[in-house]
């Protein structure tokens, strides 16, 4: 084979040479990538596969659905507390519990605390690293770093040339010390580093401040669940009792508490306007000319929503991040999104390692099938341990291929940006077109791999504003004399009906995540979870329609194949999360990516 | 090694109790709440897989103890105590994900910021099996968490730092629901849940499920 014209518009060519990208240590790696790239270095083809067996769903089964919340926390390093929200909406949904003010304020509040974290930690200790070269930075002058500070967000109070002049030294010290830690492992000499080291230092030095933001941020999920890095949740409320009139350190939520909360949140709503987003608008100046790996935001975009006003009601126009799918490029058209369908959203696994028992088949989430089938096409190279290349024609991931309407979709930052911005929705627009304005960019430079790093750090601008306006109403919902935190009406098993079905839908920091739980007689009969990296990740169906990162590669100029900064940079942009998450330590410290050129 | 008492220590369990021996760690510090009476200024947290979630609290820390899964090549089983710079600090840019910060990019930014507690000692165990999804400890590492809570109170006593038998009432562990207990009575049986891992990755591990 060599040109192969997929369903939504891509043309794939494997001919080429093959580019092997694989995070292989049993550490941590579960992703890897493949790509043929033709005589120019520019990617024709792209393979994207999931190398991990995840089968959260199957040792759900049997348990109590009140505890499923702390499992589905388990999955993930990350997004720990997205899952245990969606969890317990899910079986809310499923028991018809409704959950009272106070915890749909707090839960939102947690939830952005979560989306704003996650957005600046993936931007400043992963992404960052994509575009700023820190080795670089120590060529800066401390003098001029301070004036383009100074330039690029005027309010910004850490900006003299003393204070960057230490962070710089601190940074020498730490890379003299031969030990490099942090930065181990860059392309440092690449050209596809484009910053002048001035806005290197900035940015290094905003890592720095980042890190401390952070420590802060997630207090808020200390204070309202009760614990970090594991908060409780609760199926029915929140686990957190409130007394505004108690002191001291035990139990309730009291005005103490409050107002820290209300600092951290205005910590965050400074650091975003006065850090991140101008930092943004800054580096991606120097980018403007690198508008790759728009990939489906184009085409297909698609977002559950989130965020709602008002408890237990989740009709679209209800939720601040917003709810919609766009497909085949069309804008002026936002289709309503209801994942209890079975005709909407479903599962493939033609190019999955998994069996339906007939090919061909999409299965709606609630019933769902995971049932592993682990086996090679007849062009894959190497053996089944040791996979030199992949066979895309055949099965080739762990990962599903989730589809709506039979289209593959794009979800994640960039994806409820579009959403929002074709259904014109206020704040996004705002957002969105202020920051095409400043940049001197046409809506068109939005579907890239800039938008998506550009629309996390609005989003977590945005989340900032939204966190503010749930702590202003829980607050004066307490003061009108509501302590409320939790229904347990329906806590007892013996209230539930025999069987019951229900959905859980929140928009994780990188996308639509959805967990499908059916009951029985008090047991969890069957759960499925489908990750936004199930959507993004995914692997081909049936019809030969790519996914998200597979589609954002194609056509992308590579300086130096063997350095594949251009691959990472944009499947980084999607902050993908993949079988979370093991974490056995190797003291020799495992090379976390391993390149092959065939 | 400084040689005042630390006036705070933090007991760190970390890893991933869905993947079988992957929880080593988090379960060591269960069980350390269960059978020791730590004193004041020394407390128990399970960190799970987080990242630099776990920065505030290494930055609160004069000394830190932390039990984990270790790879070192050993027999499955084996217990081995690491200290201060043998404790790797590693960290590389060209992770996929956030899901790759893991512990050691924790150190090395603690580092970093200058903030890393004093003294650092490691408590690792040879892990038998990962790849079992669901699973819980097997015999030859569950043997291992008395010996490495041994392990822990003998490095607490040379910091000056008495330990006597008795229970420790700490907030930062696991919710009851996946409690070793918990967890381990209430996992489907073997022929239900795939059990197996990624051959491909894993290799030796197309096996019969335990």
């Amino acid at each position: 084979m060599t040109v192969l014209n997929t369903p939504n518009g891509f043309a794939m060519d494997n001919s080429g040479r093959r580019i092997v990208v694989d995070p292989v240590t049993r550490i941590e790696g579960h992703m890897r990538c493949e790509v043929n790239v033709d005589e120019n270095n520019v990617i024709r083809n792209a393979v994207s596969t999931g190398t991990m067996w995840r089968g959260l769903e199957v040792i759900l089964k049997g348990r109590d659905p009140r505890d499923a919340w702390a499992f589905t926390e388990r999955i993930c390093g990350v997004c720990t507390g997205t899952h245990a929200l969606t969890s317990v909406r899910a079986v809310e949904d499923a028991l018809g519990i409704s959950i009272p003010d106070n915890a749909n304020s707090i839960r939102n509040i947690m939830q952005l605390a979560l989306q704003i974290h996650d957005h600046v930690v993936h931007f400043y200790h992963l992404h960052a690293l994509d575009w700023v070269n820190p080795i670089n930075a120590l060529r800066a002058d401390p003098k001029a770093t301070s004036e383009l500070q100074q330039m690029v967000s005027p309010s910004h109070p850490l900006s003299s040339p003393g204070y960057f002049r230490d962070v710089q030294n601190r940074l020498k010290k730490f890379v003299e010390s031969g030990q490099l830690g942090l930065f181990k492992n860059g392309y440092w000499d690449n050209p596809a580093y484009l910053l002048p080291p001035e806005a290197d230092l900035m940015a290094t030095t905003h890592y720095l401040e980042a890190l401390d933001l952070q420590k802060e941020i997630v207090k808020v999920h200390t204070i309202f669940g009760g614990k970090n890095p594991h908060p409780n949740w609760l199926v029915g409320g929140v686990p957190c009792p409130i007394n505004v009139h108690s002191t001291g350190a035990v139990g309730a939520i009291n005005m103490e508490r409050l107002n820290l909360v209300s600092s951290i949140i205005d910590l965050c709503q400074d650091f975003n306007r006065n850090v991140y987003v101008p930092d943004v608008i800054a580096i991606g100046g120097f980018y403007k000319n690198w508008l790759y790996g728009g990939g489906l935001s184009s085409k297909a975009c698609l977002a559950y929503g989130d965020i709602p006003e008002n408890p237990n009601d989740f009709s679209a126009e209800q939720l601040h991040l917003p709810r919609g799918a766009i497909i085949n490029g069309n804008l002026n058209e936002v289709h309503d999104v209801d994942v209890r369908d079975p005709e909407q959203v479903q599962e493939f696994v033609d190019h999955s390692w998994y069996t339906y028992g007939e090919p061909g088949r999409g299965l709606h989430p609630w019933d769902g099938v995971t049932e592993p089938k682990f086996e090679l096409g007849p062009n894959a190279k190497g053996t089944k341990t040791n996979i030199e290349e992949l066979d895309e024609a055949a099965k080739y991931s762990w990962i599903k291929a989730p589809r709506w309407k039979g289209h593959a979709m794009e979800v994640g930052p960039l994806a409820r940006y579009i959403v929002g911005y074709a259904k014109g929705h206020e704040d996004i627009k705002n957002q969105v077109d202020g920051l095409l304005r400043t940049m001197n960019l046409p809506v068109s430079a939005l579907f890239s791999t800039l938008g998506r790093t550009a629309a996390r750090a609005l989003e977590s601008e945005y989340c900032g504003r939204l966190q503010k306006h749930f702590f202003d109403k829980l607050v004066t919902n307490i003061k009108n004399g509501d302590e409320n935190t939790a229904n347990i009406e329906k806590w007892d098993p013996s209230t539930w009906p025999k069987e019951a079905k229900g959905v859980g839908m929140t928009e994780a920091p990188r996308g639509a995540l959805g967990h499908w739980i059916k009951i029985k007689d008090g047991r969890i009969e069957n759960y499925q979870c489908v990750v936004p990296t199930t959507w993004n990740g995914s692997p081909r169906d049936t019809k030969g329609t790519i996914g998200a990162f597979e589609a954002s590669l194609m056509d992308t100029k590579m300086e130096r194949p063997e350095e594949p900064v251009e691959i990472l940079r944009t499947l980084h942009s999607f902050d993908p999360c993949l079988a979370c998450s093991t974490h056995v330590m190797a003291p020799d410290g495992h090379e976390l990516t391993r390149v092959k050129v065939r | 090694m400084p040689a005042t008492r630390p006036e705070r220590v933090l007991i760190l369990g970390i890893g991933n109790v869905l993947w079988a021996d992957e929880g080593f760690g988090v379960r060591c510090v269960e069980e350390m709440a269960e059978t020791c009476a730590l004193p004041d200024g020394v407390s128990l947290l399970d960190g799970g897989t987080q990242g630099l979630y776990l920065l505030p609290f290494l930055e609160e820390a004069d000394a830190l103890i932390v039990f984990d899964a270790i790879d070192f090549g050993y027999a499955p089983g084996t217990l081995k105590v690491l200290r201060d710079e043998d404790v790797p600090a590693f960290m590389g840019a060209k992770k996929m994900s956030l899901h790759q910060t893991g512990f050691q990019d924790v150190i090395a930014t603690a580092q970093f910021l200058g903030r890393c507690p004093e003294r650092l000692t490691l408590i690792g165990c040879q892990p038998v099996e990962l790849e079992d999804y669901g699973g819980g400890l097997r015999p030859a590492v569950d043997a291992q968490i008395a010996p490495a809570i041994a392990e822990a109170v003998a490095e607490l006593a040379r910091w000056g730092i008495a330990v006597t038998p008795g229970r420790t009432a700490a907030e930062d562990l696991a919710d009851q629901a996946i409690r070793r207990g918990a967890y381990e009575q209430g996992r489907p049986p073997a022929d239900t849940a795939c059990r197996i891992g990624d051959a491909r990755f894993f290799p030796g591990a197309e096996k019969e499920p335990a």
